[in-house]
């Protein structure tokens, strides 16, 4: 009876060591960073956070699929290294020494892969599954481009500078003229002197101070055309 | 400024065109001071002095020295206007970077993800998530300058505000220009302040500053360094482009104009080492930053490899643990090692990003890993605005001035019309480097539009100053103007160092270009996600030519029209006597 018994489990301690073993069909190699996510607040991987992580590849089996039967037990860990880093398979309980297909467990991870980060308190890259890519969640994109809104309040900003200086300088303009011919009619009456200086009024003169003198006329006229 | 960087220059007062460049060099400071000694400072006062004396703008104020140099005046104008026309290209980026910093996480932090949402696209993993918004989001760039690709309309719009902000400052004239002058060259300090004490409380920014004050011999050996140092001191002083001249001949004649040149140059000079105290303390954050993720990563790698627990590796035992794996697991760290990144804090500092990229990339690098990004990319971006329409307007006024004052087209048109003719030809012009391919053309236009051409412009001042009007009238004419004669020290480096300086960096140009045989151009290859050197075809070859020979080539034109039509006269003079 004994040797019976001693027999069953070794049988299906090899079946087990079969079934999990690093590259075996059907099994994903796990490896988690908890010391860069949590620093200071790390916990240590014990047998306790390894029952819990079977406990929630369970759950995301059954979740999955509401056919299915997956017990803890069913869950194999093995190769568990310092890294911490380790590979895991689900056997089927109903069919003897069989894994569940890859493809059924990677679905149903990456349906629950919410629910097991956080129970764990971390994020897609600290627990990472090798070979399930994760889907990244898109960025936040408003309807109109941030940027867009920003150019067109400078846009009507600087629009709006430009229309109020043209206009004031017409208006400025206009209002010059008005004077100058007021001005003229004015000084018809009134004689406004000029100094003038052989016939060249004095400020054109004393700019050129020293070698150029403006009294005598320019290079050009210094022979009388004919 | 950095080596060749030309950028960022907040301007004492005169405006000057800083141009963005490349080459962080470490140890710049011997090779800018020494230059801005022999060159800045001489040259400096000479203009200004001409300017003060001849009481006009360059084109009458040479002609007044030599009939025979009217040309020179012309080149400077010629030369401001190709400046104009590729210039506020920077302002529209600039704009673009402002406008997309109101956003978090700032949209060049991280990657876009592909299609199917899998992970990150594809040119963007190759290399950065800041220069892939350069080179992708911002530029939209092409393979090559052959592919010119559409225009960009983001640019487009961009380059169109920016016009329209100058458009703003000069439609009064030369009058309101000088008022917002004043905002544009002030506000820049500020933020300078802010982000020096930003950047020096940054982990990583000594490493910056011990790079910027070591001297590198190798460095200082390379000519490149002391042409670099040469056209920084150009133009940030701003010496050729005639403003200077137009600026002085408003001063009063008794104006002390030698203690404000040296005054200017101080400023100037305090100004740049000032603004790179703070380049290099934010680039010693961005390299040691990235010199830490490396190294980062390779421990990742070694842990996730060998299965080893975590903290085990760290910085400090990296090199020793990588010798004991090596050591004891050869076969699987053979397989490892070309992943295996040699991670050096050297490297990371002498990394150089070509073109005006440094400005953008760089710096857009180092705010994304600050806290409260937005606040300094705001403040930064706007800061680099400032600087860019402060010199965009010193560049329009360059030309404004002689068409406002020629009695053909100035008296004709009120100055708003003009202004906006020509702001409105200038944007036109601009969509081109807006295109696809647009930043190759920028580039061109960058590197020979102005350089050459400058340094022929202001060896031939001093050659026509010191040699054609004579130095002993201009010592006398300076006598007459501040009481004083110039003393050896001036007259030294008018008459042989600047010139001789000036001729050995076209020989260093010239032996240059002749020895790399043909012209170069960098392109950006989105399948390598890096840089790759190409030629540049024919075409383009000959837009260079035309650059350079355009406004060098007014100078030998002018003495030439003027000795014909002095021919023709004396022709006509003795045909009739």
């Amino acid at each position: 009876m004994l040797r019976a018994l001693l027999l069953i489990l070794s049988v299906v301690a090899i079946a087990h060591a079969e079934l999990c073993k690093p590259d075996a069909q059907n099994a994903f190699k796990v490896r988690i960073s908890i010391k860069t996510a949590l620093g200071d607040n790390a916990y240590a991987w014990d047998a306790n956070e390894e029952y819990l992580f079977k406990a929630m590849v369970a759950f995301a089996m059954r979740r999955y699929s509401s056919k299915s039967t997956t017990q803890i037990s069913n869950v194999l860990l093995c190769n568990v290294t310092d890294r911490v880093s380790f590979w895991f398979v689900v056997t089927d309980s109903s069919k003897n020494v069989t894994t569940v297909p890859g493809s059924v467990v990677e679905a149903a991870i990456r349906m629950n892969r919410n629910r097991i980060n956080s129970a764990f308190l971390l994020s897609d890259k600290t627990l990472q599954f090798l070979k399930i890519t994760s889907t990244l969640s898109p960025p936040v994109e408003p309807s109109t481009p941030v940027w867009l809104i920003v150019f067109g309040v400078v846009l009507c900003l600087i629009v709006a500078g430009i229309v109020f200086l043209i206009v004031s300088g017409i208006q400025k303009h206009k209002k010059k003229n008005k004077e100058s011919t007021e001005r003229e009619n004015l000084e018809e009456k009134v004689e406004v002197t000029v100094t003038l200086e052989n016939g060249l009024p004095c400020e054109v003169l004393d700019l050129k101070a020293g070698h150029i003198n403006g009294v005598f006329p320019a290079d050009d006229e210094r022979f009388t055309s004919l | 400024m950095w080596g060749r960087s030309r950028d960022e220059q907040p301007h004492a007062g005169e405006p000057v065109p800083p141009i963005a460049e490349s080459v962080p060099a470490g140890g710049f400071l011997i090779p800018y001071l020494i230059m801005l000694i022999a060159e800045g400072m001489p040259l400096l006062y000479l203009e200004l002095a001409v300017g003060q004396r001849m009481r006009q703008g360059s084109i009458g104020a040479w002609k007044m020295i030599s009939p025979y140099l009217c040309g020179v005046g012309v080149a400077s104008v010629v030369v401001s206007f190709f400046l104009s026309m590729y210039y506020n290209v920077i302002n529209a980026w600039a704009f673009w970077y402002l406008f997309h910093s109101f956003q978090d996480p700032l949209p060049w932090a991280t990657c876009p993800l592909n299609s199917n949402r899998t992970g990150y696209e594809e040119e963007c993993e190759r290399t950065s998530s800041t220069q892939y918004f350069w080179y992708r989001q911002t530029l939209n760039i092409s393979p090559s300058l052959e592919a010119s690709g559409s225009v960009q309309w983001e640019q487009a719009l961009c380059l169109t505000l920016a016009w329209l902000v100058v458009y703003l400052c000069i439609l009064r004239g030369t009058a309101s220009t000088g008022k917002v002058v004043y905002v544009t060259a002030s506000l820049p300090y500020c933020v300078l302040i802010i982000y020096l004490i930003r950047g020096l409380t940054l982990h990583g920014a000594v490493n910056g500053l011990f790079y910027m004050f070591t001297p590198k011999l190798e460095q200082l050996l390379n000519p490149k360094a002391w042409i670099s140092a040469a056209t920084q001191i150009f133009f940030s002083l701003g010496l050729g482009f005639g403003s200077l001249i137009a600026f002085a001949s408003y001063n009063e004649p008794s104006n002390n104009c030698e203690r404000h040149a040296i005054i200017v140059s101080l400023i100037n000079s305090t100004t740049s080492i000032f603004a790179s105290i703070v380049t290099f303390s934010i680039y010693g954050f961005k390299a040691t930053f990235n010199y830490e993720s490396c190294i980062n990563k390779v421990i990742l790698l070694l842990l996730n490899a060998f299965d080893l627990e975590e903290g085990s590796l760290t910085a400090d035992n990296l090199s020793e643990k990588k010798d004991y794996l090596m050591a004891t697991y050869p076969q699987e760290y053979a397989q490892l090692a070309p992943q295996i990144k040699n991670c050096s804090l050297e490297a990371e500092l002498d990394t150089a990003v070509q073109g005006t990229g440094l400005a953008f990339i760089v710096y857009s690098e180092a705010i994304k890993n600050m806290e409260v990004p937005q606040l300094y990319s705001v403040l930064y971006f706007f800061m680099l605005l400032m600087l860019g329409i402060g010199s965009m307007l010193g560049n329009t006024a360059a030309i404004l001035t002689p068409l406002t004052d020629s009695r053909a087209i100035g008296a004709r048109f009120p100055k708003e019309v003009i202004s906006g003719v020509v702001c409105f030809i200038n944007c036109v012009i601009g969509l081109i480097f807006t295109m696809e391919a647009g930043n190759y053309w920028f580039d061109i236009f960058n590197d020979y539009a102005a350089t050459l051409s400058l340094l022929l412009i202001v060896l031939v001042e001093t050659i026509a100053v010191c040699y054609i009007y004579g130095i002993r009238r201009f010592e006398k004419d300076l006598y007459t103007m501040i009481g004083r004669k110039p003393n050896w020290y001036w007259k030294i480096m008018w008459a042989f160092v600047s010139p001789l300086l000036i001729i050995s960096l076209f020989i260093f140009y010239l032996t240059d270009y002749i020895l790399t045989g043909t012209l170069q151009y960098q392109a950006w290859d989105a399948t390598q996600g890096q840089l790759v050197t190409k030629d540049y075809p024919g075409y383009a070859l000959a837009v260079i030519g035309l650059l350079v020979a355009a406004s060098t080539m007014c100078i030998p034109l002018g003495a030439l029209m003027t000795f014909i039509r002095k021919r023709l006269k004396r022709e006509r003079v003795s045909t009739v006597a």
